[in-house]
């Protein structure tokens, strides 16, 4: 029985080094590897980080149809796609909110929104809500820029994407493309984490 | 093996239990405008942060139950009346409610006000309006991610923050920890 003690003790400290813990707790931190997912766009057509052959690093967005603070930065967002696509960093959003709790999230009505505003990227449903808390997003918008390397895509920003959320034009620091333009030239990025009042996602 | 399997289940349980359910629910709401509106004509207080900051460093007797919501968020407006049921308890227990509202300014007078009345509200109600947020909130909680439901329990001697969404029972139970 001793023997079997130890064992556990081992393992829950094999779990903890590893970050198993962590992870469940509270996502990624800066300089984290963040995992690839094969999740569904609005037609239905799996998407992975892993399709962009030519890709220099990702913006993942959680973001979704119905909170006003996503709304008000889906121009910018489709901006941001727009600039930084062409220059490796493409845009990919992600719908964490769960469309049994919140029935205006579900695909149809992503679909609809896309179409409507006329989205660059791909839209992508975390079916089951799995891919949001390993990234550790907790409402929407939540941004998470990446690095690709030969290790894996590498966390280098999380936040919010700049420091107006109701008027794109009175904005001071734009801090996702400040943190893309510095990932792009190897510079070090000089603000990684941001902090912005957001809807808290939906989930069971 | 009895005891092994017991171990286990429990490890497992940890290992799940760590994050807390974030049940929530959100309704549609207006889009985004900016729109400017003189604040005396609210009829409720609209704060700067540097406004806001001294409510929520009170040094009296009182135990200070700090909400910040806004109407278009549901899981709020859920917990919403349980925030008023412990403002009923208030004289007598000392307890001071605020419900900071994160309304966009565009729905003060469309959503907040008439909220505020159909609703009854009888706590404090105060606006922040401080487009700096990344300045703010992590003055609130270094741990906030800027997600609401969020709450802010404090007294002369601690201080506790909780970004999740509050049943009766587990609010009155927290606060029951500053008395």
């Amino acid at each position: 029985m001793k023997y079997l003690w130890a064992n556990f003790i081992l393992i829950a400290i094999f779990l903890s080094d590893t970050g198993y813990f962590k992870e469940i707790d509270k996502g990624y931190d800066i300089g984290d590897y963040a995992t690839d997912f094969s999740l569904p766009d609005i037609n239905g057509k799996n998407v992975s980080l892993s399709d962009y052959k030519e890709a220099m690093g990702f913006l993942v967005i959680f973001t979704c149809n119905t909170c006003p603070y996503a709304i008000a930065y889906e121009d910018r967002i489709i901006a941001l796609d727009k600039k930084y696509k062409t220059k490796g960093v493409p845009v990919i959003a992600i719908n964490p909110n769960d469309p049994n709790l919140q029935p205006e999230d579900g695909v149809t009505y992503m679909k609809k929104r896309a179409m409507e505003k006329g989205f660059t990227f791909p839209y992508l449903v975390d079916n089951g809500q799995k891919i949001f808390p390993q990234y550790g997003a907790t409402k929407t918008p939540h941004v998470y820029l990446l690095e690709k390397t030969n290790q894996g895509n590498v966390v280098r920003y999380i936040g919010t994407i700049d420091d107006n959320y109701s008027n794109a034009s009175a904005v001071k620091i734009k801090y996702v493309e400040n943190a893309i333009d510095a990932m792009l030239k190897g510079e070090e990025i000089s603000i990684t984490t941001t902090r912005a009042i957001g809807c808290s996602i939906k989930s069971r | 093996m009895i005891r092994l399997s017991l171990c286990l289940s429990i490890l497992l349980f940890i290992g799940c239990g760590v994050k807390e359910s974030k049940n929530t629910n959100f309704e549609n709401s207006d889009l985004v405008k900016n729109e400017f509106i003189p604040a005396d004509s609210l009829g409720i207080p609209v704060y700067n942060f540097d406004q806001l900051e001294p409510f929520l460093n009170k040094k009296d007797d009182n135990i200070y139950i700090i909400n910040f919501w806004a109407t278009w968020c549901a899981p709020c407006i859920k917990e919403l009346p349980y925030f008023e049921k412990i403002n009923l308890q208030g004289k007598a227990n000392n307890y001071k409610v605020i419900l900071v509202s994160l309304d966009m300014p565009s729905m003060w007078k469309s959503k907040l006000l008439p909220f505020i009345k159909t609703k009854k509200i009888q706590s404090k109600v105060v606006v922040l309006n401080d487009l700096d947020q990344n300045r703010w909130i992590p003055k609130i909680d270094k741990n906030w991610s800027g997600a609401i439901p969020a709450t802010l329990i404090y007294n002369r001697k601690k201080r506790k923050f909780y970004e999740q969404a509050f049943t009766y029972e587990m609010l009155n139970k927290e606060i029951q920890e500053f008395r």
